[in-house]
């Protein structure tokens, strides 16, 4: 094979791998979008939250610690020295859940009924709130995130795809990151799980039922408020798997939240209501914007595809197919 | 009787408010450009810690700069240039002196500033040829600026590579903001000097994805890396480069890409990255010693005290001494410890941090000298090579001090402030 081939091969390996991390955090949208009707723009800071928790309570940090300090002359950093990661993801599941009630309780509960765009307004108002929540909890240091899970190039490929070039060519192996082909595996095991219970569980046709009307839903004695919680607990839970796949690439820290915007481009093309979609939108925009960087990025002088490519093929989207790929089709009744 | 206690409720306020005049005036007003929030809250809050607990110790053990308290106000900018400029025009009035801790405000600050008569200090960023000071009479950037920065790193892999680096590879991997491309201009000189190849491979904010750029990189198996981040930028490149096993002894950041963040979320992977320094890791110099006496010991310090210490918390401790003792020398210039902007501007450009001094002030050996001067704002351009090692956690100076490629730098500065003079019809000056 000519390493030409196999280097493009590679990239749109890589591109894939990539759209699967993007499609970790399109899935919270989506689920939430679909049983509310709300376009959650915290949900990358859900992520940032959720991972900022898990280092929290793996590390023994005291919540608002530094402010405890500050009001009552303490100094209390730790609780306890470590947590084990499986005893750390629960509790963090847990608090997730709870983070979600608490949102019912606060913002979704009083807003009920009222336009999509103020219910917007109030995802980006939490969305600064637990930015900010989250800063006085934990603290904004760059927190390293390690629960086991294996990263860097993988040797095996490279070894095992080092021998497909021709002989004496310029060729090194094949690279792909061990974090990106487990973030791909938790992906599969997330949707087909999520497949069944919406499928196979009371709970899950309720969700549907809501997610479809929510006034046939109400009136066959389903409760809103408890598929609310649910729906963004199950978000919450999402996003503390993007948290932890992102989290532990690159460290926890602010910056975190602003993977949501990865997120848009990959809902503007595979639809705002579908789950499918949000992964085959994920792969589409991991793939191209990666093909875009490697192949025409030294075009363009200021180069830097990788990051505004999405948003062109998103555009692109937008002007001739505005449902995206599997979202419901527009339907505009005069 | 309305009329009389009309009279007295005015002399009051007048009383009053000419009382708070009278004190501000008297105190030095240092006010601080700082981003606690945000994506680039990880590297903004160790370095404001470092000002604050500087300024706290001196209020504390000097009783202010010559008997005048620093106050200290901060405007938090987020690292948004927009932001940075209004937190500017809210603080000027009265202000000392301006630390826009981003090279994108720093750029908009220059021509405000000029016009306003304030100082602006960019310690080792901004626009390079703000070292010029027959032109930029009012801006500062020593002690080594970024085109120093860039003919460091060329002199380092020179050095590894007895002096020929001829036809090798090296790639630059950039913010891509002002900050970023400033080295681009110097390493292109550079590169025609020295006959090596250069690559440009530019970031977007914030950088948490960079997987395109990493592969291009592990195919063009470029000899060497320099890196110009910031932020997430640093942390992803760092890991990055070791996912694709690239020699991290061969990867080289600028000195803000070389804090104890950037290295820590790679684990072991970071070991052997090289960044650049004009100030020395550690927490035994008498400084600290001083600030854990008249600040930590009160619990007056700033943050939980936890970044005591870091490359980024002594850098803040490196900033503030200067901005200080720009007041000191300000003092002594006019006689008078109640000095106006115009006076602290003569200060700065009068700075002379002789090894000697340094070790007065509880700098001994943090910092190698540096002296301002009425054309030169840019410092000695000194700085040296440090390396991380992950095992013990901690970085440790590698080279000397190294003063930068003069040959390249000084003609740079040139062509670039001249530029700016003819745009701007400023008449240089120091002649």
């Amino acid at each position: 094979m000519s390493v030409e081939l196999l280097n493009f091969i590679e990239t749109v390996l890589n591109g894939l791998m990539s759209g699967v991390m993007y499609s970790l955090v399109a899935l919270g949208f989506v689920l939430i979008f679909k049983a509310s009707g709300v376009f959650n723009f915290a949900q990358g800071v859900f992520a940032l939250f959720a991972a900022l928790t898990l280092v929290g309570y793996q590390t023994g940090q005291v919540p608002f610690a530094h402010l405890i300090n500050e009001l009552f002359g303490t100094n209390y950093h730790n609780w306890y020295a470590s947590m084990p990661n499986f005893l750390a993801i629960i509790l963090t599941m847990i608090t997730m859940i709870a983070l979600a009630w608490i949102i019912e309780r606060l913002v979704l509960k009083h807003l009920v009924n009222q336009d999509p765009i103020i219910l917007f307004m109030a995802t980006i108002g939490l969305a600064f709130a637990l930015e900010g929540v989250g800063d006085l909890m934990w603290g904004s240091d760059v927190k390293v995130l390690d629960v086991g899970i294996p990263s860097g190039g993988s040797i095996w490929l490279e070894e095992a795809t080092i021998g497909l070039a021709a002989e004496g060519s310029d060729y090194y192996g094949m690279y792909i990151d061990v974090l990106n082909v487990w973030a791909t595996v938790i992906a599969v095991i997330l949707v087909i799980t999520l497949a069944l219970f919406s499928q196979y569980t009371k709970t899950g046709r309720a969700l549907r039922a809501v997610a479809d009307d929510h006034q046939a839903a109400l009136s066959v004695g389903i409760s809103l408020r408890t598929i609310w919680i649910l729906v963004w607990a199950i978000s919450g839970f999402i996003a503390m798997v993007a948290g932890i796949m992102w989290g532990t690439e690159s460290g926890v820290q602010f910056s975190l939240s602003l993977i949501a915007l990865k997120a848009l481009p990959v809902l503007i093309l595979g639809g705002f209501t579908s789950i499918p979609g949000a992964i085959i939108g994920g792969l589409l925009i991991g793939v191209g914007e990666k093909l875009a960087e490697i192949y025409i990025g030294g075009y363009f002088e200021t180069g830097a595809l990788e990051n505004w490519f999405a948003y062109v093929m998103a555009l692109a989207f937008l002007l001739f197919r505005p449902q995206g790929l599997f979202g419901d089709k527009i339907i505009e009744r005069v | 009787m309305r009329i009389k206690q009309l009279l007295i409720g005015i002399t009051a306020s007048v009383i009053a408010i000419s009382s708070y005049v009278e004190i501000a005036v008297a105190d030095l007003k240092f006010p601080m450009l700082v981003y606690r929030t945000g994506a680039y809250a990880p590297n903004g809050i160790p370095n404001a810690d470092g000002f604050v607990d500087y300024y706290k110790m001196i209020n504390a053990r000097d009783g202010g700069i010559g008997g005048e308290k620093i106050l200290h106000p901060e405007c938090e900018t987020g690292y948004k240039t927009q932001v940075g400029v209004e937190c500017y025009e809210k603080n000027k009035k009265d202000a000392m002196v301006f630390q826009p801790m981003s090279t994108g405000i720093t750029y908009q600050l220059i021509p405000k500033a000029t016009a306003d008569g304030v100082t602006v200090y960019s310690t080792g960023y901004g626009r390079t040829s703000a070292a010029n000071g027959k032109v930029f009479k009012w801006i500062f950037n020593a002690p080594a600026t970024y085109w120093d920065g860039a003919t460091h790193m060329i002199r380092h892999i020179r050095k590894e590579n007895f002096g020929n680096i001829k036809g090798k590879k090296v790639a630059l991997i950039y913010h891509n903001s002002a900050y970023g491309k400033e080295p681009i201009r110097t390493l292109q000189e550079a590169a025609k000097k020295h006959g090596f190849k250069l690559s440009l491979l530019p970031v977007d904010h914030p950088g948490q994805e960079q997987k395109a750029t990493w592969l291009k990189i592990r195919k063009s198996r470029p000899d060497y890396i320099f890196m110009w981040g910031w932020g997430v930028m640093n942390q992803v490149a760092i890991k990055s480069a070791s996912s694709i096993k690239f020699p991290m002894d061969k990867f080289i950041g600028i000195w803000w890409s070389g804090s104890e963040n950037d290295v820590l979320p790679a684990g072991q992977g970071a070991h052997g990255y090289k960044a650049l320094t004009f100030n020395a890791p550690g927490a035994n110099y008498q400084v600290h010693k001083d600030i854990k006496k008249y600040v930590f010991a009160k619990g007056e310090q700033s943050g939980d005290g936890s970044h005591f210490g870091t490359v980024l918390y002594n850098r803040g401790l490196f900033q503030a001494m200067v901005q200080v003792e720009a007041a000191v020398v300000a003092q002594k210039i006019h006689g008078t410890s109640k000095i106006t902007p115009a006076m602290y501007r003569d200060g700065m450009e009068a700075v002379d941090l002789s090894a000697e001094r340094m070790a007065e002030l509880g700098f001994k050996d943090f910092a190698p000298p540096f002296k301002n001067s009425c054309e030169n704002h840019g410092g000695s351009g000194l700085a040296a090579v440090q390396q991380w090692d992950a095992k013990a956690k901690k970085w440790s100076l590698i080279t000397e001090y190294m003063y930068g490629d003069k040959s390249i730098t000084e003609k740079l500065i040139a062509e670039d402030s001249a530029k700016y003079a003819a745009e701007q019809k400023i008449a240089e000056r120091c002649n």
